[in-house]
């Protein structure tokens, strides 16, 4: 056994995490930051921090990860860190030119009280951004949240600190990304253009991190949300925040600066969430829903309801990032599944609100999130009420292994396969690669372990 | 070893790779990129900060301390004191392969074990937090040991982690408890967190167990982490041999392994860099000599397992040795007439750890391929030139922070292996023991010798050199590959190996094989692009002169 030591005795810890169902903020922030065009991450920490966010991140988008760092020593620990970050912003816009750096603290550059905006502002004021450049921040303290509440607080910052108002609206919409793939900011753009609707999507990590193989490395790919697009959008007649953790803090930011409105919806995952998702864009952006989207929509429906017999009843384990959580839940409920046992290292009360809800429609089921939410908790729940499937990153597969449990990837990070760079898991065609996915592995399971007897050729 | 192949001028190349830099970013550059001469050895600018905004590949103390050195314990629940990142990137992402001997036995390798520290933690300290976390760990596993590694804010508040384990050490009276400063910040790379994890295993495991095992002549594997495989296949032929391993540092090794370690005759280094401390250690306290080997390479391997005869000097166990060499030979040649007119000619670079870009060189001259530029990651000027060059080298600042252990011989236990005159004996044989003479004296003229390689000074050297192959890690892997020269990682071998041995040889020689000669390389373009390219392609191609 893999994880041998996983007892099916649940004993409250208080001081271990074991086996964590979330990381820290500044891989999120630095994976938003990937999002802008012409921007080079900087990790403002020890070399370290940088080497494992850029290393997660290389393993789970098989791509260039490109990021750079203040290399805290000893002294700098000790005397602050505002030189190792003048010196990198030098060294950076000398080298590797970026029209932007985006700056994200770590736990240690937090804790020795180093003022990202007093430094940024320091450099400015020393001359050492070039004309044209940028240098933007976000805050980003590890031991607060998750990853998630880094990639918020990135998305945020890049909002803040590039929109502008010129005081006559634009004829578009913000689309603000929650925490999802490439693939999925593509699929965003694909549905946005269908419905006719002008919008500016950011971060957009599309073209980013799905780069083609052109034997030529670009260093800043073709990717991204453009400068002009960032500050355009103080102007936009308003926002949807696509995820409530992840996204809406962006939103509020605009709104409160600029006055310009948004709606929060769900990570278009599934067939409600995207139902809702194309309701808001087609309001906000007052355009009609074309035959085509619909069709896509029946499409997907007709899989659940062809394939109902085999999800109806089955019971799931799933852990996760809020973000995807709530929308993901909420389909396996439309599919007939029972989400029982559910975990996430993000705290938030709007997530455990959002689950309650959604959790209505299943009953009984456990539902963690935050501090002491880790998957050696989920893993001892299934131990004491199995399922027929789970649905996590790729650190599910060891608990997947061990009790023999049909399992999906999906999440961040995603290690050992491909296709969630390519593929997307949003829009009705994301449900229906869902659906295509939970099928193929609980019908694989079937065909593997059927009595011979048994054995169906036809489903 | 004067070179045939055509290579760009090296003076020339280093001028190009510095002259993008800021003044004095290039000055302290061109200290690292040296132009090799394998008879006078230049000094090699080694083991010093990288200038901040650099896009380096280098890692932090934390890596080195945790991520390497501990992180390949069987039976230690290793704790990461601090907020959970660090904790969750060093979760089975090295490849260290375990497997327990029954089904029963402890390995946790394939769990991570953190406090997860949250604000309330760094403002009133974190001491309280971990402790409660070392009794929940005990409690849930009864395990023999249980290590601390403190993530960068442990240190700036003050957390105490070693009073935090004796006191925790005390309290269970039969679980070994013991903390690592090793904070992120401290010294300049992962190599400090070797240091400190090679005193702290010294200090609280090795010399615990004086039990003395079954075995004519024994040895501890060191700086053999069992990526991929690599320790199994050093094992597998050692038993051949009839050689044991009394203690593996640190792959697939144990607390009860660890903590025997002193009981062992010899002590066989396989990374220098971040194990050496621990050879050297042992020596003066014990009376262990430690010997430098390599067993990347079938023919470094069948070497290595001579050097190790030779030491123990049985007539039986030399003529053990040269049958198993016999034996395993044919099927390495097999393999290596059938792919060498395939690889023969080509070239490689390695930027890559603190021994790999050396070891990994022997492959590729097996392979008929020359290494064209080569440089560590982590490693100090006695890697690159020998280590008659340590009592110049300067201590600075940040390698004063790393606490160097006064060592004693021992009252008891000090028992010298060999005397002073077999020592001498030893040499004149030509086995070095207590030395290692590093990667340049292999190195050809007037290859590139370029410490802590940048992002930058990579893409130049792939377009200057336009190299077969390129070896380095995972942050470079996919940026080399866009560029059309395929990758080896040799931190995570790809997910394959083991490269060790005689098999393993062969595993790299094929893998190697299918890289250089992928046909997928020729389909980069179009067709409707081909035309156009071809014209810029024989613009570009002309730099190659000596």
């Amino acid at each position: 056994m893999l994880l041998r030591h996983t007892t099916k005795e649940v004993k409250v810890r208080e001081g271990l995490t074991i086996n964590p169902a979330k990381t820290c903020q500044p891989v999120g922030a630095l994976y938003a930051a990937l999002g802008i065009h012409g921007c080079l991450p900087h990790s403002h920490g020890s070399q370290g921090c940088c080497a494992y966010h850029r290393s997660m991140l290389t393993r789970h988008y098989k791509e260039p990860v490109m990021a750079a760092t203040s290399s805290f020593t000893e002294g700098a620990s000790v005397f602050g860190g505002q030189s190792n970050l003048l010196t990198a912003i030098d060294t950076i816009f000398s080298v590797y030119d970026p029209d932007i750096i985006a700056v994200h603290s770590t736990c240690l550059s937090e804790t020795i009280g180093d003022d990202l905006h007093q430094i940024t502002k320091k450099a400015a004021d020393d001359g050492k951004i070039p004309e044209g450049k940028h240098v933007i921040y976000a805050s980003t303290p590890s031991f607060i949240g998750s990853h998630v509440t880094g990639y918020a607080n990135m998305v945020t910052g890049m909002a803040g600190q590039f929109a502008e108002s010129t005081g006559e609206k634009k004829e578009q919409v913000n689309l603000i990304a929650g925490w999802m793939e490439p693939s999925d900011m593509r699929e965003i753009k694909k549905i946005s253009k269908e419905l006719g609707a002008k919008i500016v999507l950011f971060p957009d990590t599309s073209d980013v991190l799905d780069a083609p193989q052109t034997g030529k490395h670009e260093f800043y790919p073709k990717g991204g949300v453009t400068i002009p697009e960032l500050k355009s959008t103080g102007d936009s007649l308003s926002s949807i925040a696509l995820g409530c953790i992840s996204a809406e803090p962006a939103a509020i930011a605009l709104d409160k600066k600029f006055g310009v409105p948004f709606e929060t919806v769900d990570i278009p995952i599934g067939l409600s969430a995207t139902d809702r998702f194309i309701m808001a864009l087609s309001k906000a952006a007052g355009v009609s829903v074309p035959d085509e989207i619909t069709s896509e929509r029946g499409r997907l429906l007709d899989a659940m309801t062809d394939m109902d017999q085999y999800f109806y009843g089955k019971k799931v384990a799933l852990f996760g990032d809020p973000d995807q959580i709530i929308p993901l839940t909420e389909f396996l409920l439309d599919l007939g599944m029972k989400p029982i046992h559910i975990v996430s290292g993000t705290p938030g009360k709007r997530f455990e609100k959002r689950m309650a809800e959604i959790l209505e429609r299943s009953p009984g089921a456990n539902f963690r999130n935050g501090l002491g939410a880790d998957t050696f908790l989920l893993h001892q729940w299934m131990k004491n009420e199995p399922v027929d499937l789970l649905i996590g990153n790729s650190y599910g597969k060891y608990i997947a292994r061990d009790e023999n449990i049909p399992f999906i990837r999906f999440g961040f990070p995603i290690v050992d396969r491909i296709g969630h760079s390519y593929f997307p898991s949003v829009g009705y065609s994301g449900g229906l690669r869902l659906v295509e996915k939970i099928l193929g592995v609980i019908m694989d399971r079937q065909d593997r372990e059927a009595p011979e007897e048994k054995f169906e050729l036809v489903m | 070893m004067e070179s045939k192949t055509q290579f760009p001028d090296p003076s020339q190349v280093r001028e190009e790779l510095i002259e993008k830099y800021p003044a004095k970013v290039a000055k302290k550059r061109n200290k690292s990129i040296i132009i090799n001469d394998p008879e006078t050895v230049p000094e090699v600018q080694a083991n010093v900060r990288t200038v901040p905004g650099i896009i380096t590949q280098r890692g932090c103390s934390y890596a080195g301390c945790k991520g390497v050195v501990l992180g390949p314990t069987r039976d230690v629940v290793n704790i990461t004191h601090g907020p959970i990142g660090c904790g969750f990137y060093s979760w089975l992402t090295r490849r260290n392969q375990t497997k327990p001997e029954t089904p029963e036995d402890a390995n946790f390798i394939t769990y991570c074990f953190s406090t997860d520290m949250q604000e309330e933690n760094i403002v009133f300290g974190g001491e309280k937090k971990l402790k409660v976390a070392i009794q929940e760990a005990y409690d849930l596993f009864h395990p023999k040991a249980i290590a601390i590694f403190s993530t960068c804010p442990v240190g700036l508040i003050g957390d105490d982690v070693h009073a935090a384990s004796r006191e925790m050490k005390e309290k269970f009276g039969d679980c070994n408890v013991f903390g690592f400063s090793c904070e992120g910040y401290r010294g300049v790379s992962q190599s400090a967190g070797h240091h400190i994890a090679n005193n702290g295993i010294f200090k609280h495991m090795v010399g615990r167990n004086n039990e003395k095992k079954e075995g004519k002549f024994k040895l501890n594997l060191l700086g053999e982490y069992n990526i991929g495989g690599d320790a199994f296949e050093i094992e597998r032929i050692f038993n051949k041999c009839g050689i044991t391993i009394n203690s593996s540092f640190s792959g697939n090794s144990t607390v009860g392994q660890l903590e025997n370690a002193h009981m062992a005759d010899l002590n066989a280094i396989m990374c220098h860099r971040s194990i050496n401390y621990m050879g050297e250690m042992m020596e003066a306290k014990y009376g262990i000599p430690w010997m430098k080997i390599n067993f990347i390479g079938a023919e470094s391997s069948a070497k290595s397992l001579r050097r190790i005869a030779e030491y123990f000097g049985d007539a039986e166990l030399k003529a053990k040795v040269e049958e198993v060499i016999k034996e395993e030979m044919p099927k390495v040649k097999a393999v290596i007439d059938e792919i060498l007119p395939r690889t023969s000619g080509k070239t490689a670079m390695l930027f890559v750890g603190g021994s790999r870009a050396h070891h990994y060189q022997d492959l590729f001259s097996e392979l008929g391929m020359k290494t064209v530029a080569a440089g560590y990651e982590f490693a100090h000027r006695d890697d690159y030139e020998g280590r008659e060059v340590l009592p110049g080298i300067k201590v600075d600042a940040d390698s004063k922070n790393i606490e160097e252990l006064k060592v004693e011989a021992d009252p008891e236990l000090y028992k010298p292996r060999k005397s002073e005159a077999e020592l001498e004996e030893l040499k004149a044989k030509g086995l070095e023991i207590n030395s290692y003479e590093g990667m340049m004296k292999q190195m050809m003229k007037k290859s590139l010798v370029v410490d802590d390689i940048s992002h930058y000074e990579s893409e130049k050297l792939i377009e200057i050199y336009k190299p077969d192959i390129f070896c380095a890690g995972i942050k470079e892997k996919y940026v080399v590959q866009k560029m059309g020269v395929p990758l080896k990682q040799l931190h995570s071998y790809d997910y394959g190996g083991p490269y060790t041995g005689f098999e393993g040889a062969i595993n790299f020689y094929r893998d190697i094989d299918r890289m250089v000669n992928n046909p997928v390389w020729k389909l980069i373009k179009a067709p409707w692009q081909k035309t156009a390219d071809s014209e810029k392609e024989s613009l570009s191609a002309s730099y190659v002169t000596q």
